[in-house]
């Protein structure tokens, strides 16, 4: 009992065929994965090896075609569309490549709106809203809306309303996909600190290898099935690499309109 | 699912596109507006229609000679050259029927009225005392006919407004004498101004004579036209005018297969008529902007639609985050809703104050009826609620993997 609660997702020969006209495509041909609580794993492979697939299978956005699924300790192979959304609503966070914020809306509401469809009272949404930014170090932005911020701070909202129900696992789906790689190492930051802070437990689907060292272990995804599936030996610390990296910040840019100017005062 | 936590996002919604919400919600505006201020034109009219009617007093009854069977022509106008009414049928009215409280014989001519250099061709009506009770019309100046001037046979006229200003042009009129026929009267009195009747006829230009003097000294003729009488109720005319009817074939000696000889009409089918020819124009104008109301309705269906494939991707996250497929369906819904009640609101103002203003600029009379304004609300809602269903169910049918992968 003690062991099967550790284990936070089992998957037994998971299967998923998409019937395309007359054509069967198997996205996924017999997976089976263990993932403990706390763990920070990376999912990889290159485009059509069927990642994407599992991705939404993780994430109770679809249904296998064959196999089991557990949960947190629930079976959620062969559930109903609204047990779906339930499941998603109490058990995962979704982080995605594109954000996925509602545009128009502040910060605040973009966190708030997975506690409204869990019917949590105001006082202790607002509460949770706030210290889920403070833990994104968003603290002060709460009312700008998504336009109004950078592509890493949206990201970091994405993150803040993913934690806002307490998941069992979060889920990033190319997390870093429209970022820099200065800020992509700042949002593996986040996920580093919520993941040995906080015990949360991480999945992170990417194709950037550099990503993945970030993770404490890797799942490599060919064809439909898992390929390989190591622990990271060298795994990067992203506050060592934020430091390492060269500040490519405004004051090299300062520097050279100065230059220009004094080039401009000469002649 | 908590309905005021939808209720909460779907107001959160409609707030993150105010100028959308706004342009939907302006069909309804205009077609409630509509409704109410076309409801309040007819309702008016009708009002001040029934009003002149009821002028004129709803316990009036208009006996008048001649038959719907003239030699075999049957026909429903009065026959007005018949000599079948008298005055001693007026006078057994009065006497006989316990219903009729008051009578007066009709006889009536036009006539070329001269005053020094001034003339006027109006219609010169023989009437009883009792006519002015009967009508219910008060002299503005002087005095009406009396009982004494009716038994004298006196050469004594009373004005219509229109008259006396043709003929006096401001002088005084009462005292003076005008010439009708070539014969003398002495003008007692100017009848208060009563304006058009519900046709549109100047009710002004009229006079009126003791029916003997009409009779006698104009007309030479011993029978009578018509009769006013008035009934000692409004509740009582049916009963009068039945009795009436029987008292006359009786008094006229008909069998019982002969057709009647006379018609007696009572002013509640006249209100009656005008009435129902009234609520036939509120129909017709509340309809017409009922169907502006259908459009608004259809402008908000065709907005939601083009919003749930707009708003596809923001169907896909909140459906990732945990919303069920009936969250999203009723938060489509009370969208819908919000809009076509809201608009529903702005639109009773908006009618409410055409409908004062109307008046105002175009003289119109105008009635605000509380049925209008609930009629408008309940289908606003019902516009919400049918228009906004469609949508509604295609956006909750949506799949989340799809919805969100939407570009």
């Amino acid at each position: 009992m003690g062991t099967e609660a550790e284990l936070v997702i089992q998957m037994e020969s998971i299967h998923k065929t998409y019937t395309m006209g007359d054509v069967e495509v198997h996205a996924l041909r017999g997976i089976s994965l263990q993932v403990r609580k706390g763990e920070f794993v990376a999912i990889m492979g290159a485009s059509g090896s069927g990642k994407s697939t599992m991705m939404n299978i993780l994430g109770c956005l679809d249904n296998p075609t064959k196999g089991t699924y557990f949960l947190d300790g629930e079976d959620v192979s062969a559930l109903s569309k609204d047990d779906r959304s339930d499941i998603r609503n109490r058990k995962i966070g979704f982080i995605f490549q594109g954000f996925n914020l509602l545009s128009r809306t502040s910060a605040r509401e973009n966190v708030e709106l997975p506690m409204l469809y869990a019917g949590i009272d105001t006082n202790e949404r607002l509460k949770r809203t706030s210290e889920a930014l403070a833990s994104v170090g968003l603290a002060g932005r709460e009312n700008n809306h998504p336009n109004q911020l950078s592509g890493g701070q949206q990201q970091r909202v994405a993150i803040a309303r993913s934690l806002v129900n307490q998941p069992a696992i979060i889920l990033a789906d190319e997390p870093t996909g429209n970022l820099d790689s200065r800020t992509s190492i700042e949002v593996m930051e986040i996920f580093q600190k919520l993941n040995r802070e906080k015990g949360i437990t991480l999945i992170v689907v990417t194709h950037e290898p550099d990503i993945a060292r970030f993770a404490g272990r890797v799942v490599l995804f060919k064809d439909g099935r898992i390929k390989k599936d190591y622990p990271v030996i060298d795994q990067l610390d992203a506050t060592n690499e934020l430091k390492s990296l060269p500040e490519i910040s405004d004051d090299d840019d300062l520097i050279e309109i100065e230059d220009i100017d004094g080039t401009d005062a000469l002649t | 699912m908590n309905i005021l936590m939808i209720i909460r996002i779907a107001f959160l919604a409609l707030a993150r596109n105010k100028a959308r919400a706004a342009l939907t919600m302006l069909g309804v505006i205009i077609g409630v507006a509509a409704v109410i201020a076309m409801v309040s034109i007819g309702q008016g009219a009708q009002a001040s229609v029934n009003e002149q009617i009821a002028s004129i007093g709803t316990n009036l009854l208009f006996v008048t000679a001649g038959a719907a069977n003239t030699g075999g022509v049957r026909s429903g106008t009065a026959d007005l050259g018949r000599r079948t009414l008298t005055v001693d049928d007026v006078n057994a009215i009065k006497v006989e029927v316990p219903t009729v409280a008051l009578v007066s014989p009709i006889v009536s001519s036009r006539a070329q009225i001269v005053f020094g250099n001034a003339n006027w061709n109006t219609s010169v009506q023989g009437v009883s005392d009792q006519f002015q009770a009967i009508r219910l019309w008060k002299v503005q100046d002087g005095a009406f006919i009396s009982d004494s001037d009716v038994q004298t046979e006196a050469r004594v006229i009373v004005l219509g407004q229109t008259v006396a200003n043709n003929l006096f042009m401001g002088t005084e009129p009462v005292g003076q004498t005008v010439r009708v026929m070539n014969l003398p009267f002495r003008v007692i009195g100017v009848m208060a101004s009563k304006g058009q009747d519900a046709q549109g006829r100047d009710q002004d230009d009229i006079t009126f004579a003791p029916y003997t003097t009409v009779q006698k000294k104009l007309l030479a003729i011993t029978y009578i036209q018509s009769a006013y009488v008035s009934a000692v109720s409004a509740d009582a005319t049916y009963s009068a005018q039945s009795q009436i009817a029987s008292l006359l074939r009786q008094r006229h000696k008909l069998a019982p297969n002969e057709d009647d000889d006379f018609f007696v009409r009572n002013q509640a089918d006249i209100a009656a008529t005008a009435d129902a020819t009234n609520s036939i124009m509120t129909l017709l104008l509340g309809s017409i902007a009922g169907v502006s109301l259908l459009v608004g309705g259809i402008g908000i269906m065709n907005i939601m639609l083009v919003s749930v494939t707009e708003r596809t991707r923001e169907i896909g996250i909140r459906m990732a985050i945990g919303a069920r497929s009936s969250a999203i369906r009723t938060q489509f819904l009370i969208e819908a809703i919000v809009l076509s009640l809201c608009g529903g609101a702005i639109g009773i103002v908006l009618g409410i104050l055409i409908s004062i203003l109307i008046p105002k600029i175009l003289g119109w009379a105008t009635l605000i009826s509380s049925t209008a304004i609930i009629g408008s609300v309940i289908f606003s809602v019902a516009v919400g609620v049918f228009f906004g269903y469609y949508p509604a169910r295609k956006a909750a049918n949506l799949d989340p993997i799809d919805a969100l992968r939407y570009e």
